[in-house]
């Protein structure tokens, strides 16, 4: 008889991604602990220092001392990577986004427009590009832009793994700055309701502990971004058009509310 | 073009805007000829609907004529004279395609905000808070209209604008509420509150075959008109408990379907909605759920209860053991008019039912402010404050 754990007991896990991503980019911890404070410390002195009075070498000392905060809080230091100098023991916690929605079309269909990556950039809201890089269809370059944030991200992905209408696995490489990893899934939806539409992503955000820190704060904000994106395909796929009241006129024309 | 805008809790102001231009390929511009006051707007005027901003064009039940059309557009041209649907619906998805289009999954470009307070978004609608879409409203000369094909229905000739009218919304609620209210032949049905969709609901009940229907509400002017126009008997609640009233009229049974045509702003006189109006005064509970619970207590054992006044959020104090223990089968929603319309259109045409009688002032957009002021305060005997643009 199999013996049954706490809280081995449900059909729904979270985290059910078997590919981790490669770490890579500002995302990879490479300063240890005692380090990271020490450089924290060190670096605040220098800021202070620098902004006692003005002067040439104090604005140096300053900037100095900024590069050693940010080092000491993401954990990250781009001198460790060039000269291949590694003292951290292990890398920060990634985050999982897992997502689903149910689109009344054929599998074959919803899977083939999704596959064609070069689509995705006419629902998801902040993918402005996805080129292929190869004859296979297997890596392309993604570009994001986040206009609130005022940022520009961009990364490369692989197919690491697929299945003809079932089935995407993919994983960033090269260097990527937003180290992920994600699977998504393509099921018949139960009563003739169309296709099933699962995602799950795990990434490593930029910036290493600090970034982690942030992106586990932002997590319900990247979950919905995520959520949008889905619901935005679906409203396409059934409709052939996305909801949107952006352009309509209001009251808020003419004045500043 | 001028159009009445939500400038923030119980004020409203005409305003010049632009003009609505197609936005997607489904989308139709119709010139508004008329649009009606809805009970529902006063919740998200009276601050109960969150999400409202300042600016929004508010106003969803209209009739107008087809302007322009999109790409995608296919059943309806330019002069066409059209009634539209309040709500709505894109007719692909699964909903629609099971007739239930105020629950659309495309129609709300907003879904994240009903999703986090009701678990799941519904349809978009007209001029009716960002939850529910962020779509600018019809009190105004023109109005964008999404879905055109599926939402606009072509107003039969013979037909006058005043009689069209009101098959865009309050008729439709009144007739999904007296669908869902499972009426059987010899049935009694009771309905609170007679106004617009009240009043509809009446005349709906005996359309599918109710043999009698008691309506309920306290104004004069309109338990009059529920008597003489809808042919209801009425009881005025300022003047009679309203349980033993139900209970002696049945012979003891209890109507076999209750209507709820009131929603979250109900009044009465018992102690529970002074309870309720303090909660709901400090955000206790969003909702005054006094004519749910009396159509839970007075409907029939195993009998049905309608629900289409409108509710946002939360009630209190819900007697769940009668619902319960008396077998009660409860159904509710938002209307789902792209369903019921071409019927109900072609009732009037026939005469079975002309709604034209709650039409009782006709106003410019101009005195956008005051109509609603006086359809709230329920003034100079008003059912419905209709505003024509074109005055």
């Amino acid at each position: 008889m199999t013996e049954i754990k706490a809280n081995k007991l449900s059909d729904f896990t979270k985290d059910d991604l078997h590919l981790e991503p490669e770490i890579t980019g500002s995302s990879h911890i490479n300063v240890g602990t005692t380090e990271r404070i020490v450089s924290v410390a060190a670096g605040a002195a220098l800021l202070y220092l620098g902004f006692k009075k003005f002067s040439i070498t104090n604005v140096l000392l300053g900037i100095t001392g900024a590069s050693f905060v940010h080092r000491g809080l993401t954990g990250h230091c781009g001198v460790n990577d060039m000269i291949g100098r590694n003292t951290a023991s292990r890398e920060g916690v990634p985050v999982v986004v897992k997502k689903s929605v149910t689109i009344g079309k054929p599998r074959e269909e919803v899977y083939s427009y999704w596959r064609k990556l070069e689509n995705l950039p006419n629902f998801m809201k902040h993918i402005t590009h996805v080129e292929p890089l190869d004859a296979g269809g297997k890596r392309y370059h993604w570009q994001m832009e986040v206009p609130k944030l005022g940022n520009k991200f961009d990364w490369e992905a692989e197919i690491v793994e697929e299945t003809a209408n079932e089935r995407i696995l993919y994983r960033t490489y090269n260097g990527s700055d937003v180290s992920q990893s994600g699977e998504i899934t393509f099921r018949d939806a139960p009563g003739g309701r169309g296709t099933e539409l699962h995602a799950t992503i795990k990434y490593y955000a930029p910036e290493g502990y600090v970034g982690g820190g942030v992106a586990k704060m932002l997590n319900p904000a990247i979950e919905s971004v995520v959520h949008e994106d889905m619901r935005r395909f679906k409203h396409l796929m059934e409709t052939g058009e996305i909801p949107t009241i952006e352009g309509q006129p209001s009251g808020r024309e003419n004045k500043n509310y | 073009m001028k159009a009445l805008c939500y400038v923030g809790t119980n004020k409203l102001n005409t305003e010049r805007v632009k003009d609505p231009e197609i936005l997607n390929p489904g989308d139709a511009i119709i010139k508004v000829s008329l649009s009606s006051v809805c009970g529902s707007d006063l919740h998200l005027l009276d601050g109960y609907v969150p999400s409202m901003r300042e600016g929004d064009i508010i106003g969803h039940e209209f009739m107008g004529e087809v302007v322009e059309v999109g790409p995608g557009v296919k059943k309806l041209k330019k002069g066409d004279r059209v009634v539209v649907c309040s709500i709505l619906g894109c007719g692909d998805c699964w909903f629609c395609q099971h007739d239930e289009y105020s629950l659309c999954d495309n129609s709300n470009p907003h879904e994240e905000i009903l999703e986090k307070a009701y678990g799941h978004a519904t349809a978009g609608i007209f001029g009716y808070s960002h939850a529910f879409g962020g779509y600018a409203g019809s009190h105004a000369e023109y109005i964008r209209v999404p879905y055109a094909d599926k939402g606009c229905f072509k107003v039969p000739e013979g037909l006058t604008d005043d009689q069209a009218l009101f098959c865009s919304d309050a008729f439709p609620t009144g007739y999904m509420a007296a669908d869902m209210a499972n009426i059987k032949p010899g049935d009694v049905v009771a309905v609170w509150g007679c106004g617009g969709v009240g009043l509809m609901a009446i005349q709906s009940a005996y359309l599918l075959g109710a043999e009698r229907v008691i309506a309920i509400d306290r104004l004069p002017e309109r338990l009059n008109m529920a008597k003489n126009m809808a042919k209801a008997e009425v009881l005025n609640y300022a003047e009679v408990d309203v349980q033993v009233a139900l209970k002696e009229m049945t012979g003891g049974r209890g109507p076999d379907s209750c209507i709820d045509a009131v929603g979250m702003e109900a009044h009465s006189y018992g102690a529970d909605y002074y309870y309720d109006r303090a909660k709901q005064a400090v955000r206790l509970q969003t909702d005054r759920p006094t004519v749910l619970r009396e159509t839970i207590m007075a409907c029939r054992k195993g009998g049905n209860v309608s629900i289409v006044g409108v509710y946002g959020g939360l009630i209190d104090k819900f007697p769940m053991g009668a619902a319960m223990n008396k077998a009660l089968t409860m159904r509710m929603g938002q209307m789902h008019g792209q369903r019921y319309i071409p019927k109900l259109l072609e009732h009037v045409q026939k005469g079975d039912v002309d709604p034209t009688y709650m039409l009782t002032h006709k106003w410019s957009l101009e005195d956008g402010h005051e109509g609603y002021q006086m359809f709230k305060k329920k003034k100079d005997n008003c059912v419905r404050v209709v505003f024509a643009p074109s005055i």
